[in-house]
Order: structure tokens, then sequence, then C-alpha cells
């Protein structure tokens, strides 16, 4: 990620959707994927850039689940919390998860989601952005044991 | 030593997301390392069997799967003596779908085709659909889509040649194409296996509503926790556009067309189509006031075709086979195919495109061969987070709109989630509620404070206090919710409340210490 010292990355950005129709949300996911999350004064840029307010942008920036006004940590699993995984033990991998994030200096974020569209090979999480299938809570557990890099899956 | 296979041997190997989900890509590469010719495709959706691999032997294709990693030398040596027996071999695919009763209509050439590879495509029957439909005026257009009885797969069932009909007479320019890709729904894979393994068929689902109302831009809104969707509807808008079915002449029509992307932020409540265009305008995702409509009034104020994605991929196929085609399969007033997503606790959880008229029961037990536990099937949840949850006493009604709306449930965007016994309804209940709050928009205060309160009450009824007047203050509340929320997002929430409280009243009952 770059740092987000620098705004002139936040106007090339904006300048570069300018010209499409409701460039916001674009602009946003453009933001939070190179420097990590969309700051305070990344949001008074934008709004600066598309002649909106800073409320509108910041009403926009809270209103969606994706998108951060901090750094996340190191690795991020998301588990989804929805029917079709509950059916088959989602509960269970979510509590599993939740004690993954609470360990001391974890390196983990781990976020609740609604669905993965990967109901038939249920119960889904995301790591660090790729799905997996069929997760068990003591796959979880092999991931707090490993503490290593991106590479690994469990 | 390892088992080689002949070079020219092909065999493909879904690259959707969920096949490699549970480890389709290790397989692709253990196949590759042997020397096969690897083909990725999207997946044929029965994915109790994935990895699904398919060999190509005289021009056939037989299946085999799960096939692990580790099952690869094993099956290759099989191979190698020149028998296609294999413990894991289930055979011709093809054969297997028409025997469980499929019909392929939108998701004919998914798992079959290369995603996004444009001659594959048109060997396989792309763009004839939208051929055709270049000969005819758009009110013939119209007239096919209307005379087909297709209906909003999404979950409303609205007609969609209606809803085209309303766009095309619109006063009012320019016009849009919006296909609703925010595939929501907790048990819903369709629009995800569609977009991964054949992303082809919904531009040209889209060129041709493009034709019927006049509209020259289209957006695919896609939620953001699809980047595979993503990447390979990026893929197919570069060869759609590099073989001319989008630009500035669709095929060589008088026709301008193309399509952009849009990818949500991670909100349930876009995939309401008003709160949808708001998101799709860079806002909240708030839902709108209806009327007036998106059809008049949509993507930035102008006249907007909204449909799902199995909506648009159902209509090229349309007019490959005809308007009388599609309406002579269904029931009563739901014509065509429903996109069943078979999943939860359930033997063979997968995608089953069937035709309306099929029961709940016969898709539960016959095609899903019942509970994966083992243990009896008690609940089934069909229609998303918002649907209702039917007990097996209902399992005898049949799949359309208005028999389910019949038995109080919705057949939504065609999930169905199965429990076996040891599912506490009340917990269920509850959480439907606290998925309502967490999504709600916020903008209608039945929506947004009702499903809070709906939890507190859920938990005063469940730890015993003063149990029957909660009882009725729930009812009440659900009523209320139903009655006065703006969207369905507030107004369907009660829906698997109240089924759990009528179906399942004995879980509202005080616990026992033991249970």
């Amino acid at each position: 990620m770059e740092p987000m010292s620098d705004m002139s990355g936040i106007d090339d950005i904006c300048e570069r959707h300018a010209r499409r129709d409701a460039p916001l949300l674009p602009i946003l996911h453009e933001v939070q994927d190179r420097f990590g999350y969309i700051s305070d004064a990344a949001i008074r840029r934008i709004a600066e850039a598309l002649n909106l307010t800073r409320a509108e942008v910041f009403g926009v920036v809270s209103f969606y689940h994706d998108f951060r006004d901090r750094p996340a940590r190191r690795r991020r699993l998301r588990v989804c919390r929805a029917e079709a995984c509950q059916a088959v033990g989602g509960r269970e991998v979510w509590a599993a998860a939740e004690a993954l994030a609470a360990e001391p200096d974890s390196p983990f974020e781990v976020q609740a989601v609604y669905c993965l569209g990967n109901c038939a090979c249920a119960p889904s999480v995301q790591l660090d952005g790729r799905t997996l299938g069929r997760f068990t809570p003591e796959r979880v557990s092999r991931l707090a044991a490993a503490k290593v890099g991106r590479s690994c899956t469990p | 030593m390892h088992a080689v296979m002949k070079p020219a041997t092909r065999v493909f190997v879904p690259g959707d997301s969920s096949a490699n989900a549970i480890g389709a890509a290790e397989t692709a590469a253990a196949l590759a390392q042997a020397g096969a010719k690897v083909v990725r495709t999207g997946s044929r959706g029965l994915y109790w069997l994935e990895p699904l691999v398919e060999i190509e032997r005289d021009g056939r294709r037989i299946g085999y799967g799960p096939v692990a990693a580790e099952d690869v030398p094993a099956l290759l040596a099989a191979m190698q003596n020149g028998t296609a027996e294999h413990s894991l071999c289930v055979g011709d695919l093809d054969r297997m779908l028409a025997d469980q009763g499929q019909q392929r209509w939108a998701l004919g050439r998914s798992g079959v085709v290369v995603p996004a590879d444009w001659e594959d495509y048109v060997a396989h029957g792309g763009t004839d659909g939208l051929r055709k439909a270049l000969g005819m005026t758009p009110q013939d257009i119209l007239k096919a889509v209307r005379e087909s009885g297709l209906r909003g797969r999404g979950g409303a069932g609205f007609p969609t040649g209606v809803k085209w009909q309303t766009v095309h007479e619109a006063d009012n320019s320019p016009k849009y194409v919006v296909c609703n890709a925010d595939e929501g729904d907790s048990g819903t894979f369709a629009d995800r296996m569609l977009l991964e393994g054949d992303p082809l068929c919904l531009l040209e689902g889209m060129a041709i509503a493009a034709l019927a109302v006049g509209a020259e831009r289209g957006y695919i809104y896609l939620r953001s926790e699809y980047p595979d969707a993503r990447r390979s509807l990026e893929m197919a808008l570069v060869a759609a556009r590099a073989n001319g079915m989008l630009g500035d002449a669709i095929l060589g029509s008088a026709q301008a067309f193309d399509i952009e992307i849009r990818v949500g932020a991670g909100a349930y409540i876009c995939g309401e189509e008003t709160s949808l265009l708001e998101s799709l305008e860079g806002k909240r995702g708030e839902v709108r006031y209806k009327p007036p409509l998106p059809a008049v009034r949509g993507f930035l104020g102008k006249p907007t075709v909204m449909n799902n994605v199995i909506t648009l991929a159902t209509v090229p196929a349309i007019f490959v086979q005809g308007a009388p085609a599609h309406h002579a399969l269904g029931i009563n007033r739901s014509r065509g195919t429903l996109t069943v997503q078979l999943c939860g606790n359930i033997k063979r959880p997968g995608l089953y495109e069937l035709p309306f008229g099929v029961t709940l029961g016969h898709v539960i037990d016959e095609l899903g061969g019942g509970s994966a536990s083992g243990r009896p099937v008690r609940a089934v949840q069909v229609g998303g987070p918002l649907g209702a949850y039917l007990p097996p006493e209902r399992f005898d009604t049949p799949l359309g709109y208005e028999e389910f709306a019949d038995v109080k449930a919705i057949i939504g965007h065609g999930g169905v989630v199965v429990f076996d016994d040891s599912v506490d309804m009340a917990a269920q209940a509850r959480f439907a509620m606290e998925f309502c709050a967490i999504e709600s928009c916020g903008k209608c205060t039945p929506c947004r404070v009702g499903s809070v309160r709906a939890q507190e009450v859920i938990d005063r009824i469940t730890a015993d206090d003063n149990r029957e007047a909660n009882i009725e203050l729930l009812r009440e509340l659900c009523e209320t919710m139903i009655q006065g929320s703006l969207c369905a997002h507030g107004g369907m929430a009660p829906f698997p409340v109240l089924s759990a409280l009528n179906h399942f009243p004995e879980d509202f009952e005080p616990r026992t210490a033991a249970a």
C-alpha cells in the first residue's frame, strides 16, 4: 500500500474518473485499493475535486461496509454469517474466527460478510481476498497456529 | 512412475470461484503437470461433484468427480489403461442434467464453454438470439418477450416484456439498460455462476434489451464480493467489443450500445432496484419512493430497464427457441425455468435449472438426496433472507410465484436453503431481524427501528419474559413493518419471522434446562 501522506495520488485518481457519469464510487474504490483506506484528508480532497460537500462524500464512505477509515491489519478474514452457511456449521466458524482476531497481536482482521455466493460449498470464508469453501473451526485454528505469510492457506 | 496423458487429450476443469474454493485450481495444476491440455471452463452447477473434471474421449466428454489433486495420478493411470472405468466416473454430464429434468435456458453454456472466448461462444449458439432480434422491429421484440411469459428472476417476478414496453414508450432520452448483478441473497449463486461461466450471454441479453427500448448505454452493477465475476465480465466486454457485439453498431446494425461495469461496495440493500440506482449515481444506497418506477425515471432520472442477470441471460435463448417454446414450460403464470440454487444441509447441493411447477419436495428429496447430515429435514428457507421458512408439510408446493404466495412464501431469486432437525427456529427468526437491521438503509422507520425492536422482543420471548404478550407484540410489529416499510427489505424481513412462529411454535416455548 502507498502511504496516504501525498494527496497528489488522490487528485490523479479524481482526474481520471472526472468525465464519467457519477464517478464517486469508482473513485473511492480506487483510493482504497491504492492506499488501503479513505482518510479524512482524502475525503476533503475528493469533495473538492467533485464539487461535493465533505458531508456528502463522508455519507457515502460511511454507508458502505467495504469502505474503511483506517488501515487494516495485515491479514483479512471475512466469514460468511448468512443462512446457507449457518445450516452447515457457519456459526462455529464465525466463533472460531472471532477468537482468532481477539488473540493478542493477532495479524488477522475478522469481518462478517453476508454471502459470498459460495453457498453450495459452505461454510465460506474469504482469506486475503481468496474464497475458501467447506471451512471448519479447525482450519481457523490452523491459521492461528501458522501465523505466517500470505501464501499459506489452511 | 507417474502416469502421463496423451498431449492431445483435452481436460475440462472449472475455474468457477466455488470450484476453486474447494480445490479445482490445484486439481487443474496437477493435471497440467501430468501433460494434459487443461481447459478452464465455468461450472456445470453440480457442486457436490466439484472439482468436476471432464475428459474428452472420441469427441465426447466424460465426467469425473469430485477429483482432488491427490486423485489425479490414479485417474490418469486408469485412463492410460484405455478404460474410462473409474470409481469417480459420473458419465456424460449432459445426460445427467437431462435425467434431473434440467432445461438450461440461461445456463446452457456454463461449464461447457471457455468463459468470454468469442469463438467458443459463437460455436455454441452465442449471438444466434441477437441476430434473430436484429431482423425484427422493436415492437416485435417486445411482443416476443411479452409472449414468452418471462418474469423478473431477481425476485419480484414482474413481467419483463411489460417493463421493456414502458421504457420503449417513455418520451424521454437517453435510455439505459441496467443489469442488477448485486446477488446478495444467502443461498443464491446463479448470477455468479453465469457471470463466471458464460458472461457473453448476459451481454447479448442486454444488447437485445437495448434494441427493444432504444438504449445506447448499459451498466452492470456487480457486487464487490464477486471479484472473479468482475474479471470474467471485463474479458467478455473486450471480446464483445472486438467482435462488434458492442460498440458503435451492434453486429453491424444501425444501433450503438456499450456497457460499463460498476462495482458495489458491500451493501445488501443495493440489490433493491431504486437503492441500486442511487448507488450507481454515486450516492448512499438509500431506497427511493415509488412511483415513479425506474422504467419511467431511473438512472439519472431517465427511463431505465432494470433486470436481474438471469432474466437478461434467458432472453437470447427465447429468441433462438421461440417465445412459444418458453411459454410452453411451467405452470399458470410462472412460465419457463427457475434456476433453483439448492444448498445448506443437503447431500447434492447445486444449481438446477428446472421448469416451474416441480414441487419443492422433489427438489429436496429426489434431486438433493435429503440432508447431508442424514438427520430429518426440518425447515427450508426459500427465496433468500427475506423468504419464509417452510416445514416438510409444505413440500408439496409447486415452484411458482403465485403458488408460493398462496402458502405465504416467496420464490425470490430461487435460493433453497435446507436445515435439518438441529435448527433452532427462534434463533433463525432473530437472525432475520438482525440481518434486516445491519443492512437497513435507514430511510424508513418501520425497517430501521422495527428490526432492532423485533430482536429485543424475540429475546424476551426466548427468555420466557411475558411470553404470550410478547409474541402478540412481535406479530403486530411484523405487520407494521410489512405495511409501513418503503421497500421489500423491511416489508419482507417479517416473512421468515412469522413463518417460524407459525410453523415452528414449539421453538418459541420456554426451554428446559436440559435442552
